[in-house]
């Protein structure tokens, strides 16, 4: 009796599992698409001059507060992105610094701020939805209403940009939004907005993306047009040359910035664009002399943590028809086996 | 056939004693930390950053100490749904300790979190953000600790009398108990997925991807079976009761199987994933790989052979070793082997440590006041089948 009862509750168990198991291969789940209006950043090691202006804007911008490196507290030095600054500018240093952008020797300054990547691993961690990424602009946002402070995204971001404040006994995380509370007054990103080299370019995607492979596809020492501020395709064919680009700008009620494109020679990059393939994709692309590894952005595989994470829950968890099956054969199983406790008499099922 | 015959009564004896107001005092030093941090925030007693936003309250109160508290889990399963009734003895204080764990490790959730008032969300349409490993974690473990009450309440019903309450309940009985095996496999299983979005920050080691639930969940369930073998062991000499032998026998027999099963999975999981050069590349990672694998590869020599396990110290030191294992493996995972870029440090400050000690502290002070105030322990004399 109890034999026959346990080959049948193997029995139960195992056809339970198997359903979670084929439930597998149908839910997995591949990286995300970029959005086809995402918009996003370009950052240029090469055009980067180091002047930080990009770093006080962000603060007015979104209203941080300073940071205190210096013994001195005259005025913000933050030396990382932290709970009180969501944009900084670090420098490369090797050896005797002799040339900018190279790798032996030389120095180079590189951006750090929320990549907005296609597949967020921090959308992704978070169980309440405080971290979104929005459908049409690819924008990845942070609501505090929402957040519980667990700090699970913190943890998850491959590029450690969340952050949290820990001094506050009313904390929250902090990250950069792309400035989308400016969008509405058509202003966007005040870190390109102030750049005055171009380094930081705010703008589509698509359109970042081929203004950098335009930069890939030219010769060191070239002479080249480089736009700064608010790349848009527009201003893209008005520096080729087309004659309406300027009107076109002009109805549609743009800020015209189009008399910001400057003459310069192009550096010697690098024959990779991270953000492009790195983790899925991210909306803020890179160009750079010096390796990104060496700028401490890491060495990451195409595809999406947040992909497998998903795939897996979902395998075992879809329509939660695994959890179910299994529950209604430990029902079956338990019934019987277990007997009303202490109860006397009666128990000789 | 499951045997009844072991009426489980109040232990008795004093409640005041050296220990135990030790143990009281423990509690109230975090309860005052405790305060203080909700006053002036996390960073002023610990010593989480950016760079580990997780510290041992996650890590050791929450990761590990839900895992110590499978006695309960582990022992149902056996009992109720491999039908071994000869272990039904160890069910009520197995329970009771997993009760104690549980709830204390699902409570303690509420000190680490930032914005804790919010805590609701979790469970709010709306809110709730079904893709996220937490979110399963938290709602699984939240809906165990409810389910576990239940389990438990007869003890109390049968104190207070409430006699119709309890049969009511003794009908549903075996629907709680199917959920009381069903929530720990998905929760102890998803503490190990936690690990999976954080991607290469965890050491390779430990980044087992799509196998750490397998991995979580084998060592949770050996980990209940250990820390049975250990509570038997302990109140066997605190209280000055027979050591219940044997049923711990062939529970070891049991417990040695699964361990077996669970370093071959380890192990082949490393290999397949290329991992296992790097446990001899003479880093820290690399020594507390070596570790933890001892700390599971001893007590399985040390039992292999039958009499072995009728050694109440060879259980009992297999046990603990077991305990540790299950530890390293969980504290490894989420502290040792986590790395999300140069230049972090963490180690746990004293006061988050003392925190951690009060809750373990009044978990054992409230598990004695149980036992000697309500039927949980069978009966003193030796049990018989």
């Amino acid at each position: 009796m109890d034999r026959r009862n346990f080959f049948k509750a193997s029995l139960a168990g195992g056809a339970a599992l198997a359903t979670g198991a084929a439930s597998c291969p149908a839910q997995a789940r591949s990286n995300k698409d970029m959005p086809p209006e995402a918009v996003g950043l370009l950052f240029d090691s090469i055009l980067c001059v180091g002047c930080k202006a990009c770093v006080a804007a962000c603060k007015e911008a979104n209203g941080m507060p300073p940071e205190f490196s210096t013994q001195e507290q005259y005025w913000d030095t933050p030396l990382d992105i932290s709970g009180k600054t969501l944009n900084v500018i670090k420098a490369y240093r090797h050896g005797s610094l002799a040339t900018k952008d190279s790798e032996e020797n030389g120095y180079a300054f590189v951006k750090k701020s929320c990549m907005h990547c296609v597949d967020p691993s921090c959308v992704s961690a978070c169980p309440v939805s405080a971290m979104q990424k929005d459908p049409k602009t690819g924008i990845v946002s942070y609501d505090k209403e929402a957040c519980i402070g667990c700090r699970y995204c913190v943890a998850a971001c491959p590029f450690g940009v969340p952050r949290f404040t820990y001094d506050k006994a009313i904390p929250q995380i902090s990250k950069c939004q792309l400035c989308v509370h400016r969008h509405k007054d058509g202003k966007y990103a005040a870190c390109a907005e102030v750049c005055p080299t171009g380094a930081t370019l705010y703008g589509k995607v698509s359109v970042l993306r081929e203004e950098a492979k335009r930069r890939l596809a030219m010769k060191p020492g070239e002479k080249a047009e480089f736009p700064r501020g608010h790349l848009r395709a527009a201003q893209e064919k008005q520096l080729q040359g087309a004659p309406e680009g300027k009107g076109e700008m002009r109805r549609k009620g743009w800020k015209d910035e189009s008399g910001q494109a400057y003459p310069n020679v192009a550096g010697k990059y690098l024959d990779h664009l991270y953000g492009e393939k790195e983790f899925g994709g991210t909306q803020m692309l890179m160009l750079s002399g010096v390796p990104f590894e060496k700028l401490g952005y890491p060495d990451l595989p195409p595809q999406s943590d947040a992909a497998l994470s998903e795939t897996l829950q979902h395998s075992l968890y879809g329509g939660l028809i695994a959890p179910i099956a299994v529950l209604g054969a430990l029902t079956f199983i338990a019934r019987r086996n277990v007997r009303p406790e202490d109860e006397e008499g009666g128990q000789n099922g | 056939m499951a045997n009844h015959t072991h009426a489980p009564a109040p232990l008795g004896g004093n409640l005041f004693t050296p220990f135990t107001l030790l143990l009281g005092m423990l509690s109230v030093i975090a309860g005052v930390i405790l305060v203080y941090r909700f006053f002036y925030g996390l960073g002023a007693v610990a010593n989480i950053n950016d760079g580990f936003p997780f510290g041992i309250w996650i890590a050791y109160d929450v990761v590990v100490g839900s895992a110590f508290a499978c006695g309960g889990y582990a022992m149902a399963l056996l009992v109720y749904i491999f039908n071994r009734g000869e272990y039904h003895p160890l069910v009520r204080p197995a329970l009771l300790a997993s009760l104690f764990g549980y709830t204390l490790a699902g409570a303690s959730v509420i000190f680490d979190l930032g914005r804790w008032w919010n805590v609701w969300h979790i469970f709010w349409p709306g809110y709730a953000q079904v893709n996220s490993v937490m979110f399963e974690v938290a709602v699984c473990i939240t809906a165990y600790i409810v389910v576990m009450w239940i389990e438990f309440s007869p003890v109390f019903l049968e104190k207070l009398g409430m006699k119709d309450v309890k049969q009511k309940l003794n009908k549903l009985l075996f629907f709680i108990i199917a959920l009381g095996v069903l929530l720990p496999s998905m929760h102890q299983s998803s503490l190990g997925s936690l690990l999976v979005i954080f991607g290469q920050q965890i050491h390779p080691l430990w980044q087992s991807g799509a196998m750490l639930p397998l991995i979580y969940l084998m060592t949770a369930i050996l980990l209940g079976f250990a820390v049975v073998i250990f509570e038997a062991t302990l109140s066997s000499t605190g209280f000055g009761r027979p050591l219940e032998t044997k049923v711990l026998t062939p529970l070891s027999k049991i417990m040695v199987g699964l361990l077996a099963a669970y370093v071959a999975v380890r192990i082949l999981d490393l290999v397949f994933r290329g991992a296992f050069g790097t446990a001899f590349s003479g880093t820290l990672e690399a020594g507390m790989f070596w570790l933890e694998m001892a700390a599971f590869v001893v007590p399985l020599v040390l039992l292999a052979p039958a009499a072995a396990r009728r050694s109440a110290s060879k259980l009992f030191v297999s046990a603990v070793m077991l305990m540790v294992g299950g530890m390293l493996l969980r504290i490894n995972g989420f502290l040792v082997g986590y790395e999300t870029g140069a230049g972090w440090h963490y180690f746990p400050s004293l006061a988050e440590l003392m925190v951690t000690v009060g809750l373990i502290a009044f978990e054992i002070l409230a598990y004695i006041v149980i036992i000697r105030k309500f039927p949980v322990l069978p009966a003193a004399q030796p049990v018989t089948r």
